[in-house]
């Protein structure tokens, strides 16, 4: 029985592909504009598919008359999909798809769709709880400990309301896709973050084989966790195709409808009562926190208060989920953690100014509540080094008599990102060039470019040597990118694959080169005798002796087996620390520096690594400053579906960034690690935190504008 | 023909601007007449008066000229993306905000969704399509990559138009002054840290490739 491969990583100090900054391999295509999105796609006799959504909040639909848009010159297709008697249940919410030759028809046609509604009442605001009625479903108290007798023993207690608004995920590359449906197969082209399992969708809605359906995405304009399913618009533009003789349909959604209904982040609201001892031990957590996801009510995983202070002994939780009229939530770069971390750092750094402990300490003295004390108290001391915050720290308010007063924050995450099921398939041809085939995506992490690094790691040969071919689900099955589990799927399915096939080349090398395959080695394009250099043979050669055969093995993560494995496991660490100026005069909140320190296991490319962090402390930066979906009571509708008040931090809001990459030989040997989700978290905590540090008061609900600002100022004075 | 002409040519002809209006009337006149604003309405609806339906156009883009057909109401934007299959700039706000379309126009920087295709006509329009030379990728497409200033891509289009557009009127620009001169851009992913590097590189690479 022939021995199993070694799969194991090469040494940190062997490697000569892993852990180099490249480039990634998609940059060029991408910065100048060679690269085409499916949203860029325009196939032979392509149709435009346009929606019309419901203007109210909460309505009943008296009458629907499509015929005026049906008998448009131009329009080849028109689907309604509510009836007279349907109850809508949020503004947005999809009632007719149509197609046209042209997008200017297509859009005339839906402005001639007749509806009469009986508009009904609703609910869009859940930040007073008092005001949601019957829309609120508690979800039971979880206790631990004697919370009571922890108050009453305590020689502080804090309390305090945090507020963190739904936030929409604002995909710069709308919701949609292209697609055909001729006869019983589907050439389909989405925007997604699943390009395997999506076919399934629309297979199954159209009763067609899923084995029919062709699903192809070379690039994509951001997900962040909200491009998962085919959604209405994607069956729907299915059946446009099917009712157009198979015309390709193309349809993304506009940017007001895209903010209204493609996808959000759940709110949060809360009361929190903290205690702790004299000397900055914690000893108990009280919390009672609501939130809305939509019509869906809740989404939040309440389960996670205190954020990674999980073990303080006395915890009282209770989470109310609130049902409003308005879109549903969808999955958001971690779930939950955000705004579970928001609340707790909040209510912590306020305990600790209660008992006028600097914040870093009590969270040092506090550790072993945490599953993970070492990481942090590592990542806090080179977190506090790079912020100097012994140096630039004061206590709370204690920030001089200028109108502009500065001050810091922090806060810590914690993720999973063990990698997802994952098969690879890799070939090497007999003029030395080698495929990697896998139908995972490239969200603009760097899959793509590490798949490439890995194989090159494996062959010894440079990246450029390696055709990555992914984005199509022709290709060996692998997982959706979401909860960061991509890199560690990819990675190790794509090692596997690569030694499996490596070990085939060595099998019909070492004939030649009269020595047992176990003792050949790929290094520097060639293959060598182990501690023998002089024979060997190179990789080209060593190709050519597969004569007219390629070689193709496959690889597979299972994520039951990984963690024996080795080549990827789950749980991570990461601290974040903001410096922000506030001008107590307008309000106005500069950021200064953000600070992160991120732990992600083995980092296959420090370069794209660093990037997602700077890309996610920048969300985080706009989660605290200047983001939130607003809605409207008097309409039920969203007031700020565009990009000109749905705000997004510009290039000079962010003040400076600096990531550090926890890499170390310890974290390394854990194996590659997901990174998307881990680094989204503390950002918004660190500012807050910050803000509370600078002005002497806690500004309860972020985002921190000028106005919110300016209200908790005046609390201090009044 | 002259290509430097053309936009003179269309001013001449159909380029009634409110604000030439009032400067042929003189600002000093306090009072305009009935007859005055009759004829600016004539003006308008002269026999210039374009569409509905399609009209053919002529576009000069990256240096040649692109013939078709679009309704009066199409933005430059869709032109491109629709028509032309020019789909480097980016549809994302639709709205003059994001600059993800950004374009530059008879040598300003533009949102192509800001303008319309028929005013376009006789203007000389460049892409990112249009940036590389001779098949190298532009200084600024290639900072973009050295400095890994992209995630996902979308926003990069009009990012590097923005930082052409830039650093043609700021060639020896400071870091401030990046971070000034690009706030018309918005990315989701958050590349902001290395489009300033990117920029900044790019300047130096161009001055140097102007004394080479």
């Amino acid at each position: 029985m022939p021995n199993t491969p070694d799969y194991h990583w090469p040494p940190m100090d062997k490697r000569r592909v892993m852990g180099k900054r490249l480039d990634r391999l998609d940059g060029i295509a991408k910065s100048t504009g060679a690269a085409k999105y499916n949203s860029d796609l325009k196939p032979e006799g392509m149709l435009f598919g346009a929606l019309l959504t419901s203007p109210y909040a909460h309505a009943k639909v008296k009458s629907i008359d499509t015929s005026a848009a049906e008998k448009l010159a131009g329009v080849t297709a028109v689907r309604a999909i509510v009836k007279a008697g349907d109850e809508l249940q949020w503004a947005g919410q999809e009632m007719v798809f149509l197609a046209a030759t042209t997008e200017e028809i297509a859009n005339d046609a839906v402005r001639l769709i007749k509806v009469d509604y009986e508009v009904m009442p609703h609910l869009v605001l859940e930040e007073d709880l008092s005001k949601v009625g019957n829309r609120a479903r508690p979800s039971g108290e979880q206790a631990t400990g004697d919370t009571e007798k922890a108050f009453q023993e305590a020689d502080a207690t804090s309390e305090g309301s945090y507020g963190i608004p739904v936030l929409t995920h604002c995909c710069l590359e709308p919701h949609g896709q292209t697609i055909a449906i001729k006869g019983d197969r589907a050439e389909y082209f989405p925007s997604t973050q699943n390009v395997y399992g999506i076919a399934s969708d629309i297979g199954r809605a159209l009763n067609i084989p899923i084995a029919n359906v062709h699903v192809h995405m070379d690039y994509m304009g951001g997900g962040f966790g909200s491009k998962f399913p085919a959604d209405r618009w994607g069956l729907e533009s299915a059946e446009l195709s099917k009712a157009s003789g198979g015309r390709p349909v193309k349809l993304f959604l506009d940017r007001a409808t895209e903010l209204t209904i493609a996808g959000n982040r759940p709110s949060v609201f809360a009361k929190v009562k903290t205690a702790a001892k004299k000397d900055g031990t914690i000893t108990a957590w009280q919390s009672e926190t609501w939130s809305t996801g939509g019509i869906g009510g809740g989404n939040l995983n309440a389960a996670l208060f205190p954020y990674v202070f999980t073990q303080v002994p006395n915890r009282r939780i209770n989470h109310t989920a609130v049902s409003v009229n308005a879109g549903a939530a969808r999955a958001w770069r971690a779930p939950s953690h955000p705004q579970v971390c928001f609340i707790t750092c909040s209510a912590f750094e306020d305990l600790a100014a209660k008992i006028n402990m600097d914040p870093l300490d009590m969270f040092l003295k506090n550790l072993n509540y945490t599953s993970r004390a070492d990481l942090y108290k590592f990542q806090f001391a080179k977190a506090a080094e790079l912020m100097e915050w012994k140096k630039n720290w004061h206590p709370r308010g204690d920030s001089g008599n200028g109108p502009v007063k500065r001050g810091l924050g922090l806060a810590l995450g914690t993720w999973g990102g063990a990698g997802h099921a994952s098969t690879c398939k890799t070939t090497i041809h007999p003029d030395a060039s080698v495929e990697v085939e896998l139908a995972t995506q490239d969200l603009g992490t760097g899959t793509r470019t590490m798949v490439a690094m890995i194989a090159a790691e494996t062959f010894g040969l440079p990246i450029s040597a390696i055709k990555v071919k992914l984005g199509d689900n022709a290709y060996p099955n692998s997982g959706g990118s979401g909860g960061s589990t991509t890199v560690g799927g990819v990675t190790s399915s794509t090692r596997k694959a690569s030694v499996n096939a490596l070990t085939k080349l060595f099998e019909v090398v070492a004939k030649s080169l009269n020595v047992s395959a176990d003792d050949l080695e790929a290094v520097d394009q060639r293959i060598s005798v182990k501690g023998n250099p002089d024979k060997s043979m190179s990789f080209a050669q060593a190709c050519q002796k597969l004569g007219v055969n390629s070689i193709s093995e496959m690889g597979a993560n299972e994520p039951a087996k990984a963690p024996q494995e080795g080549l990827n496991t789950g749980g991570v660490g990461g601290v974040q620390m903001a410096d922000v100026s506030v001008d107590t005069e307008t309000g106005i909140v500069k950021m200064n520096r953000l600070v992160a320190v991120q732990d992600c296991g083995l980092v296959v490319n420090p370069k794209t690594a660093e990037s997602q962090v700077y890309g996610a402390c920048i969300m985080s930066i706009c989660g605290a400053l200047y983001e939130e979906r607003i809605m409207d009571e008097q309409t039920g509708r969203v007031l700020n579906p565009d990009m000109e008040f749905y705000k997004l931090a510009g290039i000079g809001d962010i003040g400076e960034i600096i990531v550090h990459m926890d890499i170390r030989e310890e974290m390394d040997k854990r194996g590659v690690v997901g990174l998307g989700e881990p680094c989204a978290i503390g950002g918004i905590a660190a500012i807050a935190n910050a803000v509370a540090n600078a002005i002497g008061v806690r500004a309860p609900r972020v985002p921190l504008t000028p106005a919110r600002v300016l209200a908790a100022l005046e609390r201090r004075t009044a | 023909m002259s290509l430097k002409q053309e936009p003179e040519k269309r001013k001449r002809k159909s380029n009634f601007s409110r604000r030439g209006f009032l400067q042929g009337v003189g600002i000093t006149s306090g009072v305009l007449t009935t007859g005055v604003l009759e004829k600016e309405a004539e003006a308008q609806s002269s026999p210039k008066v374009a569409g509905p339906g399609e009209v053919p156009i002529t576009l000069q883009i990256n240096g040649r000229p692109y013939k078709t057909s679009v309704e009066p109401r199409t933005t430059l934007l869709d032109a491109l993306r629709h028509r032309l299959d020019l789909t480097a700039a980016k549809r994302v706000c639709d709205r003059g905000t994001c600059g993800a379309c950004t374009v530059i126009v008879d040598g300003k920087v533009m949102y192509s969704c800001t303008v319309l295709a028929i005013d376009a006509q006789g203007r000389q329009i460049q892409t990112l399509e249009g940036l590389a030379q001779n098949g190298k990728p532009h200084a600024v497409s290639r900072a973009f990559v050295a400095n890994d200033a992209q995630q996902c891509g979308y926003c990069t289009p009009g990012f590097v138009m923005a930082a052409k557009g830039f650093l043609d009127k700021n060639p020896n620009p400071t870091y401030e002054e990046v971070k000034s001169g690009l706030g018309g851009n918005l990315c989701r992913c958050g590349t902001y840290m290395g489009v300033r590097k990117a920029v900044l590189d790019a300047a130096k690479e161009m001055k140097g490739a102007k004394n080479a």
